[in-house]
């Protein structure tokens, strides 16, 4: 079964390890939350997984359907079906929605095995216009440049709206709900639930709740320190709406954490 | 207006450094006969300047960042008729304004002068031919608006190129005649220590309006020899006249080029210029606009992209000589490899000039670490009531976007190059034309891999 797998994984930043050997499976189909104090490693993970040059792995894999992929660029792991939704989306300052997405779906047809030819521009507008309308984005934003300007909800959106279009096997959705009102999250998480499917794993790193009450998770994880310390189903995370993290930080020890 | 003559800062060089460059092989016997007294007059007091200036030298301010010392000074002549040299290719030849057509084409340089015009806009008074033939039907015109704007005495090169322009552009449109289709023209050059001399002389009388595509290009060359480019463009804007003047050089990576080009705006005036930079070895550009009454216009946008080891000086000037005049110059550019550019622009206010909206900017973006922009604005403000503003950057290409880029699947060329397009994509919003456009667009990725 196509999956994407960690296997007890380590990474450090600056020498500094962030991440102390972690395993998770996320088979496709599947919807897994990562949920964990601040300054667990939640994003690190993200980053790790993507690629980023600052995180340096030190131990472990990541394999995407059996292939190791931690030899592989990141715009290569982004072709093998890996996708990062941002926390904090950067802006492209003079590059349209359109043209950055086209360039990315391009870049993916050109790299398929055989390699398929360019995406015409009449029916890149409507494949866009079909996801904006499931989005229920404004088609005005395809001729914005990418996160100039936009409001922290428009980031999101537009976050899922790449999601929507590129259509990876494996989608991590790092804290796409902080930062937005009770209306965004919902708006963005109907998105991500019109996307998914059974062709789709996700990972939903978030540290509230409330997110999972519209992407209703198959697995909950609680991170500590760099490792998964708990798993179980959504009862899990409502345990945490309830009572916190402090128990968390109880019963694994606080003593590295500060 | 009623301040006094207000003093027009030119730029000119000292004259007194002599400098290691040996003079140039041209002659006094290369200056073109003209029947006309005063053409005569003009080009004969040129080379009289052009003998007594010495070559300016990096101890002139305005040539303090660009060593010209390795111009091959002795080595150039003009190309020989004898020679068939290899001509432009056909996408130059093709209006690089699309529309229904062309009003008219000037082709010259290396190949043989062809020239173009529509027989209505000749019926109407309207001459876009080259000097030779202007001497010949026009002469008094020609002679009576030569020199006007642009004096030989400013510098060395300048008083060579008044001297000895064989090849020359004149544009001139009558009162209130509106050209609808763009006139365009292309200056070729090819051979090995070649030399080409240009001047192009636009003036558009009151009222009048006209879109003027000029391109200067070449093979892509030898970095072995040199080629040798001096030119002088004139620009007169009348009253509640309106051009469009879209300058673009290609030249080919061994051309030298020096010009010095001005132009004058008159009341309600406008000027929108766009000048884009991709060739040459070294080039050393003067670009003023003088606002002399009120109303006029001038907006300058303009585009570079260095590689190698090329070297682009750009010298602006934006000269606001009466009150309530307008200026918005512009300048974007990136520079790659070995490469390097100078931008130095300076926004006069005269005395009494009120009610003057001044505005500057040049943006650079470095994308090798052995590449380096200097850029380097000015204010000179000698009026009470004006809204002046600039501002200049160097800058990288920011790891964070790149890795934005990389996430959604794009490689890294390809990242680079939508980061530079977007880069540039403020400058090509103010060319209203996707020829334009797409020609700089087209160099820049023939740079960016490896062209």
């Amino acid at each position: 079964m196509s999956a994407l797998e960690i296997k007890n994984l380590h990474v450090s930043i600056d020498e500094t390890p962030i991440i102390k050997g972690l395993n998770l499976k996320v088979n496709k189909g599947e919807v897994h939350a990562i949920m964990g104090p601040n300054g667990t490693g939640k994003s690190t993970l993200a980053y790790a997984v993507m690629g980023h040059p600052k995180y340096e792995i030190t131990d472990g894999d990541i394999l995407v359907d059996g292939a190791s992929v931690l030899e592989l660029a990141p715009d290569e792991r982004s072709r093998a079906g890996v996708f990062l939704a941002f926390q904090y989306p950067v802006s492209i300052p003079g590059v349209t929605v359109a043209n950055f997405l086209r360039t990315a779906l391009n870049a993916r047809h050109r790299h398929m095995e055989p390699p398929q030819g360019d995406i015409s521009v009449l029916e890149f507008r409507k494949l866009l216009k079909s996801k904006m309308d499931l989005l229920e984005m404004d088609y005005a934003f395809g001729g914005r440049y990418l996160n100039e300007g936009f409001s922290g909800g428009e980031k999101k959106r537009t976050e899922v709206l790449q999601l929507a279009v590129l259509e990876p096997a494996f989608a991590i959705l790092d804290e796409t709900d902080s930062g937005l009102d009770i209306d965004a999250i919902r708006i963005v998480s109907e998105g991500v639930n019109a996307v998914k499917g059974p062709n789709m794993g996700v990972m939903v790193i978030t540290h509230y709740q409330r997110i999972l009450n519209y992407i209703k998770p198959d697995f909950v994880h609680i991170m500590f320190d760099g490792r998964i310390v708990e798993s179980g189903d959504q009862e899990l995370s409502l345990l945490l709406e309830d009572e916190g993290y402090d128990w968390v930080r109880e019963k694994y020890g606080l003593a590295e954490a500060s | 207006m009623t301040s006094k003559a207000p003093k027009v800062i030119i730029k000119k060089s000292s004259g007194r450094t002599r400098e290691s460059l040996s003079e140039f092989k041209f002659d006094q016997k290369q200056i073109p006969l003209a029947k006309e007294a005063g053409l005569r007059d003009y080009r004969e007091n040129a080379w009289e300047n052009y003998q007594k200036l010495s070559f300016p030298s990096l101890k002139d301010e305005a040539w303090r960042r660009t060593d010209i010392r390795r111009l091959n000074t002795g080595a150039f002549s003009f190309p020989n008729k004898e020679i068939e040299y290899q001509g432009p290719p056909n996408k130059l030849l093709d209006p690089v304004i699309l529309g229904d057509g062309r009003s008219g084409q000037i082709v010259s340089g290396a190949i043989e002068t062809q020239i173009n015009l529509d027989q209505e806009l000749v019926r109407k008074g309207v001459i876009f031919t080259n000097f030779h033939t202007a001497e010949i039907n026009n002469p008094e015109l020609l002679s009576k608006l030569l020199g006007k704007i642009v004096s030989p005495d400013e510098d060395k090169f300048t008083a060579l190129a008044a001297a000895l322009s064989k090849d020359g552009v004149f544009l001139y449109v009558p009162k209130n005649v509106v050209i609808d289709q763009p006139l365009h023209s292309l200056y070729w050059g090819a051979g090995e220590n070649t030399a080409f001399i240009n001047h192009i002389l636009v003036w558009l009388e009151d009222g009048a309006q006209v879109t003027f595509v000029h391109e200067s290009s070449s093979p892509k060359g030898d970095l072995g020899s040199q080629v040798f480019h001096d030119g002088i463009v004139e620009i007169y804007v009348g009253k509640n006249a309106h051009l469009n003047f879209v300058e673009l050089q290609s030249w080919g990576q061994n051309v030298w080029s020096f010009t010095r080009e001005r132009a004058k705006v008159m009341g309600d005036g406008k000027l929108d210029w766009i000048f884009g930079a991709m060739g040459t070895q070294l080039t050393k550009n003067f670009s003023d606009i003088d606002l002399v009454e009120p109303g006029a216009e001038g907006r300058i946008s303009g585009f570079y992209f260095a590689n190698g080891t090329q070297h682009l000086d750009h010298d602006t000037q934006q000269n606001h000589l009466a009150g309530n005049t307008i200026s918005d110059l512009l300048y974007k550019g990136a520079l790659m490899d070995e490469s390097r550019s100078v931008w130095q622009g300076m926004i006069y206010v005269a005395p009494g000039a009120d009610g003057t909206d001044g505005y500057q900017a040049n943006r650079n973006l470095i994308l090798s670490k052995g590449a380096r922009a200097d850029s380097i604005p000015g204010l000179e403000i000698l009026a009470d009531d004006v809204r002046c503003t600039h501002g200049a950057t160097v800058g990288k290409i920011d790891e964070d976007e790149l890795f934005y880029l990389y996430s959604r699947g794009i490689p890294k060329d390809e990242a680079r190059q939508l980061i530079v397009m977007g880069f540039f994509e403020r400058i090509m919003d103010r060319i209203p034309f996707e020829g334009v456009q797409n020609r700089f667009k087209d160099a820049i990725i023939d740079k960016m891999s490896g062209g």
